[in-house]
Formats: structure tokens, C-alpha cells, sequence
């Protein structure tokens, strides 16, 4: 069983051909690295995984069950969550109302129009739980505009966790941060448990590489170099293409 | 705290009659609780789902066109509140269900010309709507044994509306549903990646906005006796969303407030100035230019400053 399958995936916008034929199988639990240049396809394909865009074709599966068709919020509901790479949240509001919202988009409570939010103790108290995951507890009632970039990063993974995925998808966790946040952040994604297969963008090869078991080296929409990290970073391919050596 | 003011508001309206001096002003003060009622409508989308729609006076008029048909053909007043209901309801469907195949500038464009579509069919259709000729019906209802044909008791039966209309925002704007709605207006990209169904939380969220946009129709209907291409016409729309931003979006009593100055403005000023029209519009500007968001935040936001200033001195 492999926990995400992509096979022959492909999208063009107009003439540009983002993703060509891309295939990929992660194992479940394992720690998948995507790497490749800026334009190489590697946020489409994320994008395409999770239905937010649509492929022209190939085929996607979420533990041998086809997704390909599936509306992306279904998608949502059946493991998969994600973050972005620019930062997707919801600024107004506290660091709880962040996370409420997704803990509330998987639960049926979410149609209810009569009964107060603020009264549903239940999953406040779940909330605050995803946030101590992520060593924000201390801030549950800020509003996310007065918290630093570095704590947005990790509410961005706090909101994935809440959803409590099967297959994580992080993009560029990393961006942006500090080498103190990248060790937080670093630590954070590291001590997610093994039921939870994780496929990360990362641009930051130092933090990224120790994290990964597998790589894929994505470079014009294309699969150029996949393997263990020892054989991506010895294969020629790697260096001329990523490392522009 | 807020207890304390709410309670002395609710006094006062509820007392309006027996202290406001003579009829007209009841009877302002009746147009200004429909007209509230209907910006309150217009608010759930404009104010807690961004979305922004200018073809409302469409479900407005609606609502009071069917009412006044069924009323024509005679049906008695609770079967015409439900026909009429019914009717807007629909009509808000079919509205949402095009609309919605956009969002921002494409959102406001399309319900313009839904909006436009119910007036040329109120103006040009004249077998059905009577045309610029209007229908005129006669007699309001007796519900529970109150007559609402004095101004009196037409005032009492919209305010127990009014305050239902109000209790009935207030519960959606603090539930799971209501945070759901700011939430696609917020960030709808996250929304759909924590599972939310951006679309029909935006459908039904019309749907409720239709509804009270329609109730607030039909008392029109009931206190005019009269209804005419002019209701629907786009200017209605824009005169909804005016009060609804002037006093402030995704606020409770924004649209309130909004209600009240344009009412007034319409009804009292136009009494000493010719030019009314002109002295609403420097209003406008002038809420636009200092209170951006809005005279309910301005005013929050003012009296704290003057608080926090007291404070220092």
C-alpha cells in the first residue's frame, strides 16, 4: 500500500507546461523531500494533490483510493492537509479562533447557526491542545496581526495538525525564518509522529536534508532524479540542476 | 455594562408611540425599523461574507410584488407572507446560484443585472406588475388580534420583527455557521483546505439574507399599500448598501444606524432643504473620509481614544 500515488500527472497553463508527467509513490510514514529551482512545478503539484487545481491528466490516490475526481474539500476529509507557502490564515483573528476553525471544518458543528461558537468548551479545549503541539499555548487569545512571522509559520503547521492528517503536505515550512525559528520549526515537524506521512517543499537544503528520507528532484514540471538522500545527493544530475554546479 | 444601554434602547422603542409627537414621526420610525431590517439582510453578504451585492432591492421588491399579486387574488395575509416568502426565497436561489460564479468586481456586476432584470420586468411587463402604474392593495392584516392599521400598531408589529430580524443575526454572526461565512470572506483558499464547502456556506448565507431582504419587502408593501417599479429600481440597491457601509460592515448595529440617517435624511431634511439629496451625499463623504469603516467602529473607536485620552490628563 503507498499512502499517496501520483501517476502520470500533468497541467499546462496556456503554453506552459508546469507538470509533465509526473509520477510519485510515498510510502506511509515516510518523510518525502521535493526538491528543485524556483518554477520546477514543485507548488502545482502540491496544488494538484489537493484538487486545488485541476490536472489535465494522470491520476492521483490517497491509500490506493483514486482521489483524481474527488472535490478538493473531500480531499481534506479523507487525511490529506496542508500549509502554504505564504502564510494562509486568518490575521484578524486570535491564535484559537485560527485553530478553531480548523478543527470545526471537519466536525458537523460546522453547519450549526444557532448555538455560540464561544460556549463550545469541547473543542476550545482541543485548540489549545494543537497549540501547545506547537509551543503556542502562552498565545491562544492574541490575534494572529500581533504575533511575529515565525509564530505564523508554526500556526500554519498547528492548523494542518488539527486536521489530523494521514499525509501532510508542507510547503516551505521553512521560508522566510530565522535559523533559531528554522531549529523550532525543524523540531516541531520532526516530532510528528510516524502514522503521519509527511511530503515537504524546501528550498533550505542545510534544514531540509536531514529531515528527508526519500527525494524527489522536480526541474521543469519533471521528475529528474528520485532516490534515498544519499543517491540524490551524489547524483550528477542533482548538482547541475539544483546546485548549478 | 452593555447590558444597561440595550435595555434602555429596547425601552425606548418599545414606548415610541406614546412619546413621539404625532403620527408622522411614528411612521418614520416605522420605515426606519423595515429599512433596517433589510440593510441588516444585505449586511450578511456585504459585511460577513465580502461579498458585495447591488441587486438586493430586486428580492426586496420581489417579496412586495408577490405579496401584493396574492393579495389581489385574495388570499388572506398569513397565506401572503408565506407566498411572498416563498417567492423571494426562490428568486434568491436563482440569484445566488448565478452570481456566485464570481466573487469580488464579477459578484457585483451580475447581481446589477439581476437586480435590473426584476425592475424592467416590474416596468415593462404591465399585465403582470401594472408597470409604472404600480399595484395598489388595500387593508393590512390583524395578526394575534392587534390591528396594524393605525400607525401605532403597524409600528409595534414591525418593531417585534425588527427585534426578531436582530436576535436572529446575532445568532448566526456568533455561531459555528457565522464564523464558517467570515471565514470564506477572510481567506476562502483556507477555508476549502480545512474541508469547508465555500460555495454553499455562500449559497445559503444568501438564502438568509434573501429572506430578511424579502421580510422586510413585505412590510414595505403593508405600510405603502403600494408598490411600483421604483422599489427595485438600482438606485433601492445602492440606497441599502449606502446604509449598510455608512454605519458599518460585519457590525450588528451598523446597518441599524445606517437606516436611521438615510430615513431621516429622506424624510425630515427633505422637509427644510430642497437639495436633500446633496446634503446626504456630503454625509457620505464626509463618514468616508474620517470614519472609513463606518460610523459604529468610528464612533468605538473615537469614544476609547477620548477615553484613553481623559485617562492620560
Amino acid at each position: 500500500m503507498t499512502a499517496l500515488a501520483v501517476s502520470d500527472l500533468a497541467k499546462s497553463f496556456g503554453g506552459l507546461r508546469v507538470t509533465s508527467g509526473v509520477s510519485l509513490a510515498v510510502e506511509p510514514g515516510e518523510r518525502r523531500l521535493i526538491i528543485g529551482p524556483n518554477g520546477a512545478g514543485k507548488t502545482t503539484l502540491f496544488n494538484l494533490i489537493t484538487g486545488e487545481l485541476k490536472p489535465d491528466r494522470g491520476a492521483i490516490a490517497l491509500f490506493d483510493r483514486d482521489i483524481t475526481r474527488v472535490p478538493s474539500r473531500r480531499r481534506f476529509h479523507l487525511g490529506i492537509a496542508r500549509t502554504y507557502q505564504i502564510i494562509t490564515l486568518f490575521p484578524r483573528e486570535t491564535l484559537l479562533r485560527n485553530v478553531t476553525l480548523s478543527l470545526l471544518g471537519l466536525s458537523r458543528l460546522r453547519w450549526n447557526p444557532l448555538v455560540p461558537l464561544g460556549r463550545q468548551h469541547a473543542l476550545a479545549a482541543r485548540a489549545r491542545e494543537v497549540l501547545a503541539r506547537v509551543g503556542l499555548d502562552h498565545l491562544a487569545e492574541r490575534p494572529l496581526a500581533q504575533t511575529s512571522y515565525g509564530e505564523r509559520r508554526r500556526v500554519e503547521v498547528a492548523m494542518a495538525l488539527a486536521q489530523n492528517p494521514r499525509v501532510l503536505l508542507l510547503d516551505e515550512p521553512f521560508a522566510g525564518l530565522s535559523i533559531e525559528e528554522r531549529r523550532d520549526v525543524l523540531r516541531l515537524v520532526t516530532g510528528i509522529p510516524r502514522d503521519v506521512t509527511i511530503v515537504m517543499i524546501e528550498h533550505d537544503m542545510d534544514v531540509a536534508l536531514d529531515f528527508a528520507e526519500r527525494i524527489t528532484v522536480l526541474h521543469f514540471g519533471e521528475v529528474v532524479v528520485e532516490g534515498t538522500r544519499a543517491e540524490v545527493v551524489a547524483h550528477p544530475r542533482t548538482k547541475e540542476i539544483y546546485l548549478g554546479e | 455594562m452593555t447590558r444597561f444601554p440595550l435595555a434602555l434602547a429596547f425601552v425606548a422603542l418599545a414606548t415610541l408611540p406614546l412619546w413621539m409627537p404625532g403620527t408622522y414621526y411614528v411612521n418614520i420610525a416605522s420605515q426606519i425599523l423595515f429599512y433596517a431590517i433589510f440593510a441588516l439582510g444585505v449586511n450578511v453578504l456585504a459585511g460577513y461574507a465580502g461579498l458585495v451585492s447591488l441587486g438586493h432591492a430586486g428580492l426586496f421588491g420581489i417579496a412586495a410584488y408577490a405579496g401584493a399579486k396574492a393579495i389581489t387574488a385574495g388570499y388572506g395575509h398569513s397565506v401572503v407572507a408565506v407566498i411572498a416568502l416563498a417567492t423571494t426565497l426562490v428568486t434568491a436561489a436563482v440569484f445566488a446560484a448565478l452570481a456566485l460564479r464570481g466573487t469580488g468586481l464579477g459578484f457585483v456586476m451580475i447581481t446589477v443585472a439581476l437586480g435590473q432584470i426584476v425592475w424592467g420586468v416590474a416596468y415593462r411587463w404591465i399585465s403582470i406588475t401594472n408597470g409604472d402604474n404600480g399595484i395598489t392593495i388595500t387593508g393590512r392584516p390583524f395578526p394575534f388580534g392587534l390591528s396594524l392599521a393605525s400607525p401605532r400598531g403597524f409600528y409595534w408589529a414591525t418593531l417585534v420583527v425588527f427585534l426578531l430580524a436582530l436576535a436572529s443575526m446575532a445568532v448566526f454572526v456568533a455561531s459555528p455557521f457565522g464564523a464558517s461565512l467570515q471565514g470564506t470572506r477572510d481567506q476562502p483558499r483556507r477555508m476549502n483546505a480545512l474541508g469547508y464547502h465555500v460555495w454553499m456556506i455562500r449559497f445559503l448565507a444568501f438564502l438568509f439574507s434573501g429572506f430578511w431582504s424579502g421580510v422586510a419587502g413585505l412590510l414595505y408593501l403593508y405600510y405603502n399599500q403600494f408598490v411600483s417599479p421604483q422599489m427595485v429600481a438600482l438606485t433601492a440597491s445602492a440606497e441599502a448598501l449606502l446604509m449598510v457601509i455608512s454605519g458599518g460592515t460585519a457590525t450588528l448595529l451598523g446597518p441599524i444606524v445606517g437606516a436611521v440617517l438615510v430615513v431621516v435624511m429622506k424624510n425630515v431634511a427633505s422637509a427644510y432643504i430642497e437639495r436633500w439629496n446633496f446634503v446626504l451625499g456630503a454625509i457620505f463623504v464626509v463618514i468616508v473620509v474620517f470614519m472609513p469603516d463606518g460610523l459604529v467602529p468610528g464612533t468605538v473607536r473615537v469614544a476609547r481614544w477620548a477615553r484613553s485620552a481623559l485617562g492620560r490628563a
